[in-house]
């Protein structure tokens, strides 16, 4: 088996005197998406914070590829992960293009190394041609959210960090996202071991995503596995109570015409 | 690389021209922002040029503190004052009496008295001529015989201890009709009628135009301001042939001829370099040569000088401010400190940090470029901090996430999305900037103040608007200008309307 990608041991971090995460160890498995699931303040995007170096830990440590993250290679290391945050986190002063290809030009990448990398990124997240052009401003939702991807792609990175991805799009253009997402992990994952972290508070969205679910609650890891482990061996009342948090058409129904 | 050593070069050389000719003038004449001090500064000029001594005169500085300064930090060398002032102001607490006690105190601060020039500029009281001679009265107790008479004092002598309370008690003055009145609305109305006597300096013009008689101090209420001139003395060893120059004015001058003087200049509208001029052919003989400058010439005069001024400051507030500026955001604790230290610095009032700049820099346009420099940051600092701050959470963790590494997040993703509002913080500074460098006349530098400050002089709107118009003119081009850098500077993403779904 392949080590993991993110190893985090006994991490801690409060703000202020109020804790956000309490002493953790986690590890992410290489080639699979794994699921950072909670209530907001539940700690799981100061988790996934930590994993990018944009958050230090009070305690603990964060390796990544077993080499820990410190200041000195956390600029180094960023380049080998892709980061989407909801609403896209798009530079609205550049365009779309511009966006997605900014660190690439930095790195002086030549531009038909660059041209070919975008047109594969477009031609597989489906996103309009001419929509490379546009600024921020002038692109809807899916759309942003489909650049900030295409962004978070750009480099090939060994692993993707996704907070909320599709947290403000409305449910239609949400839906359609996320079986683009799904088969977009998969195209990538096809070709090389591709992680994903992704955090939400959609139980819906985790179970479709997930190979590993991981249940946070007040700053600590409720219960972590698959969904049907979830399902099955619920580790707390707590997993019981969100898995059926989310309301269903089909509950209203059952519950006005019992 | 070459074109910059060759203007190295011509810099150098012409500075060692200048040192080689002694282009540096033999005697610096200063003098305040009121016509008679102006006049009396032409005399001292004009005398020193007549015997063909170099001599510049920078007129209508901005008052006593303004002036003393200069000539103890030997930026002048000698301008016209008055013994009460010496006494009240510059030495004021140290109950100075009479010139042998005041002799004594500027020589402590290496600084000589001329005799008086003749005549003395005071407070004193007034009537119209004809008045006064049906009354019979000459002298201010000869007032006392009339109580009907109506009073009318300008507001500062009222309430000033030496003013009216003091000349009441002395003279038992019995008037019960007293009242305050702007000194300029005086004296129309003492010529219709609504006052009988008012109070006035002793050389004013009008005293010749509204035909009015100058009662005499037969009690000596008012202190003695005898014109003098002040000059360092090191002067005397340094330029003795200048010294014994500007002397042979002592005496010339009495207070009719100096209220002559006054009254061509405010009244009729001559030059107060022609005036002096014209003064010193009739009672000295020396005949003076007067250059006098268009309008034309004079406004493009002063633009020069306003953008100067303008541009440099600005300038150097941009380099400094927009720094300062990131360093408030990115280190808050010492941000906390620079806003606090350039807000406080906004606070000082223009005239005390021109004064209090002048031992170090000296007058003219120096101390005036580092003031306006000094106004200048707040507006370009706040505005910096403020446009980094607001720069939502989560694009700043994006191009951190990236692996940007800080300067270039800095100059990719934060200035250029800071923009609009650092621009807004340069034009608000550049505008106030503008309005702000007409108080550079008060320190001699020039520009559109200079005008303005002639014009409060003589009361002559036209004057004012010359100064005031360009300046507001310039003010808006100046918006203007920075409307069209935004269009330019200003990323077009950030121009656009937001998206509404």
């Amino acid at each position: 088996m392949d080590p993991p990608v993110f190893q985090l041991t006994g991490v801690s971090k409060s703000y202020g005197g109020a804790l956000a995460l309490a002493p953790t160890d986690l590890s992410i498995l290489a080639g699979q998406t794994t699921v950072l699931i909670g209530e907001s303040g539940s700690g799981k995007s100061t988790l996934l914070r930590m994993m990018l170096g944009l958050v230090h830990p009070d305690t603990g440590h964060v390796y990544f590829q077993r080499v820990e993250i410190s200041p000195d290679n956390v600029l180094a290391l960023r380049r080998r992960m892709g980061y989407g945050i909801q609403g896209g986190g798009l530079f609205p002063h550049l365009t779309a293009g511009e966006n997605i290809c900014l660190m690439a030009r930095f790195l002086r990448w030549p531009q038909s190394r660059i041209d070919a990398r975008l047109a594969e990124l477009v031609h597989l997240t489906r996103f309009p041609e001419g929509g490379l052009s546009r600024y921020p401003s002038e692109l809807s939702g899916g759309q942003a959210q489909r650049v900030s991807l295409m962004r978070a792609l750009m480099l090939g990175p060994e692993v993707v960090l996704l907070d909320e991805p599709l947290g403000a799009l409305d449910p239609v253009t949400r839906y359609e996202l996320q079986e683009e997402l799904k088969s977009v992990f998969e195209a990538t994952r096809a070709r090389r071991a591709t992680s994903v972290v992704l955090v939400t508070h959609d139980i819906g969205e985790a179970a479709y995503f997930g190979h590993t679910l991981v249940l946070l609650r007040g700053g600590r890891i409720v219960q972590q596995g698959t969904i049907e482990e979830f399902m099955r061996s619920p580790a707390d009342p707590y997993v019981t109570r969100f898995l059926r948090a989310q309301r269903t058409p089909m509950d209203v129904l059952q519950s006005t015409h019992p | 690389m070459i074109r910059r050593a060759c203007i190295a070069a011509l810099v150098l050389a012409s500075t060692l021209v200048d040192a080689a000719q002694g282009t540096r003038p033999v005697l610096r004449v200063g003098s305040k922002a009121f016509t008679e001090s102006v006049i009396l500064g032409e005399l001292v000029t004009q005398i020193a040029s007549a015997q063909g001594l170099r001599a510049t005169y920078r007129r209508q500085l901005g008052g006593t503190k303004i002036l003393w300064a200069a000539l103890l930090g030997r930026e002048i060398d000698v301008y016209p004052e008055y013994t009460g002032t010496i006494a009240e102001e510059i030495f004021s607490g140290a109950g100075l009496r009479g010139d042998e006690a005041i002799r004594k105190a500027l020589a402590e601060r290496g600084v000589q008295m001329s005799g008086s020039l003749g005549f003395n500029d005071t407070y004193a009281i007034g009537m119209p001529e004809q008045l006064a001679e049906r009354l019979g009265i000459q002298k201010i107790s000869d007032l006392a015989k009339h109580p009907e008479l109506k009073l009318g004092f300008s507001n500062e002598f009222i309430s000033r201890r030496d003013g009216w309370p003091l000349l009441r008690d002395r003279y038992r003055l019995p008037q019960r009709e007293v009242r305050g009145i702007d000194h300029d609305l005086a004296y129309r109305a003492l010529e219709s009628g609504a006052i009988q006597a008012t109070d006035l300096y002793s050389t004013d013009a009008e005293i010749l135009y509204y035909h009015l008689r100058v009662l005499e101090d037969d009690q000596h209420v008012f202190p003695e301001y005898n014109a003098v001139l002040l000059y360092r003395t090191d002067l005397e060893l340094k330029a003795p042939e200048a010294t014994s120059a500007f002397l042979e004015l002592v005496g010339r001058i009495s207070a009719p001829e100096m209220m002559a003087m006054n009254a061509r200049a405010k009244l009729e509208r001559v030059p107060e370099s022609r005036v002096a001029a014209d003064f010193l052919a009739a009672k000295l003989g020396l005949h003076t040569v007067v250059s006098e400058e268009t309008v034309a010439s004079r406004i493009l005069q002063n633009l020069r000088q306003h953008l100067f001024l303008v541009t440099i400051s600005l300038l150097a507030a941009i380099a400094v401010a927009l720094p300062l500026g990131v360093v408030c955001t990115r280190f808050p604790g010492v941000g906390q400190l620079i806003l606090s230290v350039v807000g406080i610095i906004q606070t000082i009032p223009s005239l005390a940090l021109l004064v209090f700049m002048i031992p170090f820099l000296g007058i003219g346009s120096k101390p005036s470029i580092v003031a306006l420099f000094l106004y200048s940051l707040l507006p370009i600092v706040r505005n910096t901090a403020s446009g980094l701050q607001n720069i939502p959470i989560e694009v700043r963790e994006s191009a951190q996430a990236l692996g940007l590494p800080g300067a270039e997040r800095l100059r990719r993703i934060e200035l250029p999305m800071a923009s609009p509002a650092i621009l807004a913080g340069i034009k608000t500074s550049a505008v106030i900037n503008v309005g702000t460098a007409t108080l550079g006349a008060l320190i001699g530098a020039g520009g559109f103040g200079q005008p303005i400050l002639t014009g409060i002089r003589l009361n002559d709107v036209g004057l004012i608007l010359q100064g005031a118009i360009p300046a507001a003119v310039l003010a808006l081009l100046v918006q203007g200008l920075f409307e069209v850098a935004e269009r330019v500077l200003v990323p077009k993403g950030l121009r656009l309307p937001a998206r509404t779904e």
